[in-house]
């Protein structure tokens, strides 16, 4: 944590407004990640390859992660007014207003946003890993994220494989293609939502998932062609 | 599309060499090299535009072999992907399982007996020696050395492999790490065997480098073939053999020191040139290195028990978290990536290939050499296919 | 001299070729399916179910409970749980499969199912030559085709089956102790009820009987 702050203070003095945010990890591995504008990333990407105290110059790892849109459920307490039935003074029922006040769980949405994560190395230096994230506005239209593969050439392939599997889109990237699905694939699948196509080749099994879908496949197949 | 780029594309302005312009005004020929070109290891395609025989353009085609392992791994436990990771680098399936139990044990935060790291770098120092000799054996055989020297690394390869088979049994698929140590323990029977074949294996590499080292039609077509500089090598993420062929002294067993590298003493074989030659010579004196590890590791191996006490095989749910573990993998540097979200299964599943980012700077290497010394560059990077499109 | 290291190479293969004529450890080919190179003891293909004795429905460990079927990465073990119970090795009523199928066509042999087993019930076959002509049914086995007895387990694995009989006994031992101990201090209940009352009449409990020799 207390390096992830050092640097983090060294990019803002660096690169001004930069709005670089420490992420905590809680896990026993401590590698906490920063935070990093869209805007300003590659300045300050350019800036930890070539500060001579950081010389993050080798791009370990790039990877997408998929957040899908979070229902979060919060307890509020509501004061309600409410008619009672009570027992008179004498013996007869009366009825009275009275304030009651009952827990009730309200659903916020948070919406859902795409994430690249990369780990930084230093050959020249041997430190690391220092993680980098940056975030999507959301998972529909608004994809875009600056491409790292001007910076360190080793994000070539690994933000194709991002674009790929995710659907984010790198501006500034020199060959954004698609890496591993073939050309005229349409969706992303290691997107947390993404339904695989149904064009199942019927390969029987004794049971399970694959029979059942093999068997609807089948099913509807039947169906068009009557 | 067509793999032919415009001048405008080219100067796009990113780090890249200076693109190899056609000489004359011929046309240019487009060649698919691959996927069932008996070269490329696998499903592997390589567009290559030729000038004559000149490489001018080579665009590497992925994606023959993808059955999405990240997606599986995040359908399944974390024990559950531990056998799929043996068929990432079908080579190397221990190297593999330990870099994925020691992403998990960072983001768990387990410890590791004493025993199970020793068995562990046995292991993993013997795979190293393997996959070495097979690539070697690869490459003479894509040069055209039909057979001999592949089928003398093979003879090795099959010594070892019945090791692993005797401990772990299965010769390539192993599944034998696990979380907080190992699966069963090696007997005395099983660690005598291997004193017996690691003492064999100086005389193999003697005779694989008698066969080979000096030999003029190999220095002729590897010297000064696939140049690779070291800092377009850092640049482009390359790691391994490869990397260090480039002299760059950069080995993760003596960066991050995990398991208990620290303990043995071994050098770190540089390369001066960066070509094909280099990263054959390095795997060479890797091998003599990995013998000396082994030859330590065989003496010192202390008793003890090979699982962490507190390790649950069943049930196991890390905390929320995630965690980045990387080791030296044969080929280079595998890493795992893991979100936990404290469930029995990983959120974010992730491998870092190093047979897919080693390939970023083929086409560098490659351009306007012949089209035959593509074959050969190709063939000194190692990559497995299982790898590259898991 | 141009032409040294190939010389040197190439009296390396002669070594090699003169070699193979006299050294017996560079003989390797074996005539199979003739001749067979012996399995090696930890070996595994693919599972197999452990019964004890000689009726392998009566003896089947299985106990259907499912981790397996849960557990298996490729998803390959279908377990159907019977209505009714059975006595299993140590005596004690448990429910068993009605049904459970492995598809060896799916199933990568990782042996995670035999890691998970809680009733060393599945463990790991040497058998290999499977081959067959039905792509779909021949490679489905089910329950009678998987189950083997625990001689033939011994047969394969010697060791790894005599640390598990061995476990076995000693959960038998201690399953039989604490049945005793129970039985003891129900007994001792039961007289001390029988002094208080004294006019009640005397109840006899049985004690468990004793399983069939299973699990030696």
């Amino acid at each position: 944590m207390q390096r992830a702050e050092e640097i983090k203070a060294a990019i803002e003095a660096a690169v001004p407004g930069a709005g670089v945010t420490v992420v905590p990890n809680p896990s026993p591995s401590a590698q906490h990640a920063l935070r990093l504008e869209p805007a300003h990333a590659v300045a300050v990407a350019t800036f930890l390859r070539d500060a001579p105290g950081l010389a993050f110059d080798y791009l370990s790892n790039v990877t997408g992660v998929d957040w899908l849109d979070k229902e979060i459920a919060e307890k509020v307490k509501v004061t309600r007014q409410v008619t009672k039935t009570v027992d008179g003074p004498d013996g007869a029922k009366v009825d009275q207003i009275v304030d009651e006040t009952a827990e009730e769980t309200r659903k916020r949405v948070e919406p859902g946003y795409l994430e690249t994560v990369y780990h930084l190395y230093s050959v020249a230096l041997h430190h690391g890993p220092l993680v980098l994230r940056m975030r999507t506005v959301n998972r529909t239209d608004q994809i875009q994220l600056p491409s790292f593969t001007p910076v360190w050439r080793g994000a070539e392939f690994q933000e194709r494989e991002v674009f790929d599997l995710y659907g984010i889109v790198f501006t500034g990237h020199p060959d954004l293609r698609r890496i591993l699905m073939w050309d005229e694939f349409k969706d992303h699948p290691m997107r947390k939502d993404y339904v695989e196509p149904d064009d199942y080749e019927y390969e029987p099994t004794a049971h399970d998932a694959v029979l059942k879908r093999a068997q609807e496949h089948s099913a509807a197949a039947e169906g068009n062609r009557e | 599309m067509s793999v032919v780029e415009t001048k405008a594309e080219r100067a796009a302005g990113w780090n890249r060499p200076p693109a190899v312009e056609p000489e004359g005004e011929g046309e240019l020929l487009e060649v698919a090299m691959g996927p069932h070109h008996p070269s490329t290891h696998g499903v592997f395609r390589m567009d290559v535009a030729l000038d004559g025989e000149r490489v001018v353009r080579l665009k590497p085609v992925f994606g023959y072999l993808h059955r999405n392992h990240e997606k599986i791994a995040e359908g399944a436990s974390y024990l559950a992907s531990m056998p799929y990771t043996d068929r990432l680098d079908y080579f190397c399936s221990l190297t593999n399982n330990w870099a994925y139990a020691l992403a998990v044990e960072k983001l768990a935060g387990q410890e590791v007996p004493e025993r199970a790291e020793y068995i562990r770098v046995i292991l993993a120092e013997l795979t190293r020696i393997q996959n070495h000799a097979s690539t070697i054996g690869f490459l003479l055989q894509e040069m055209g050395a039909s057979g001999t020297p592949l089928m003398y690394a093979f003879r090795e390869r099959e010594k070892i492999l019945d090791l692993f088979e005797s401990l772990t049994g299965s010769r390539m698929m192993c599944n034998y790490m696990r979380f907080g140590g190992c699966r069963v323990d090696l007997s005395a029977a099983w660690l005598e065997a291997t004193k017996k074949v690691v003492a064999g294996l100086p005389a193999f590499v003697d005779e694989f480098e008698a066969l080979l080292t000096g030999n003029e039609i190999l220095m002729a077509r590897c010297q000064g073939v696939g140049v690779l500089k070291p800092d377009l090598a850092v640049n482009a993420s390359i790691s391994g053999p490869m990397l260090r062929a480039s002299g760059v002294n950069y080995d993760i067993r003596k960066v991050d020191h995990y398991g208990i590298y620290d303990r043995f003493r071994f050098r770190v074989p540089l390369g001066d040139h960066g070509d094909v030659y280099d990263r054959y010579m390095v795997r060479v004196l890797e091998m003599r290195e990995s013998i000396g590890i082994l030859n330590q590791a065989l003496q010192e191996i202390p008793a003890g028990p090979i699982m962490d006490a507190k390790a649950k095989l069943r049930g196991f749910r890390p905390k929320p978290g995630e965690a980045y573990g990387r080791i030296e993998a044969p080929k280079g540097e595998l890493g795992f990536y893991l979100i936990s979200d404290g469930s029995p299964n990983p959120y974010r599943y992730r491998v870092r290939p190093p047979s897919l980012i080693n390939l970023t700077v083929l086409e560098d290497m490659c351009l306007g050499h012949n089209v035959a010394d593509v074959v050969l560059i190709f063939g000194s990077v190692d990559i497995v296919l299982g790898e590259v499109d898991r | 001299m141009l032409g040294e290291g190939i010389i040197k190479g190439m009296l390396e293969t002669a070594k090699n070729f003169a070699g193979s004529f006299v050294s017996e450890d560079r003989l390797t080919t074996v005539e199979y399916p003739e001749q067979r190179i012996p399995t090696a003891e930890n070996a595994r293909v693919f599972p197999f179910l452990v019964y004890d004795g000689s009726d392998w429905e009566a003896g089947m460990r299985c106990v259907a409970c499912q981790i397996c079927e849960k557990e298996c990465p490729p998803k390959c073990i279908y377990i159907e749980k019977s209505k009714d119970k059975k006595p299993d090795f140590a005596g004690k009523m448990q429910i068993y499969p009605t049904r459970f199928d492995i598809d060896i066509s799916v199933c990568m042999s990782c042996q995670i199912c035999v890691e998970v087993c809680p009733f060393e019930a599945i463990k790991m076959d040497t058998q290999f030559e499977l081959a067959t002509d039905d792509r779909f049914g021949g490679l489905l086995l089910d329950r009678r085709e998987l189950s083997k007895s625990n001689e033939y387990y011994h047969s394969i694995h010697p060791t790894e089956a005599a640390e598990v009989d061995a476990r076995l006994a000693e959960e038998k031992r201690a399953a039989e102790a604490k049945a005793k101990a129970a039985a003891v201090a129900a007994a001792q209940k039961a007289a001390a009820d029988a002094a208080a009352k004294a006019a009640a009449p005397k109840i006899e409990t049985p004690a468990p009987k004793p399983p069939d020799a299973g699990g030696q």
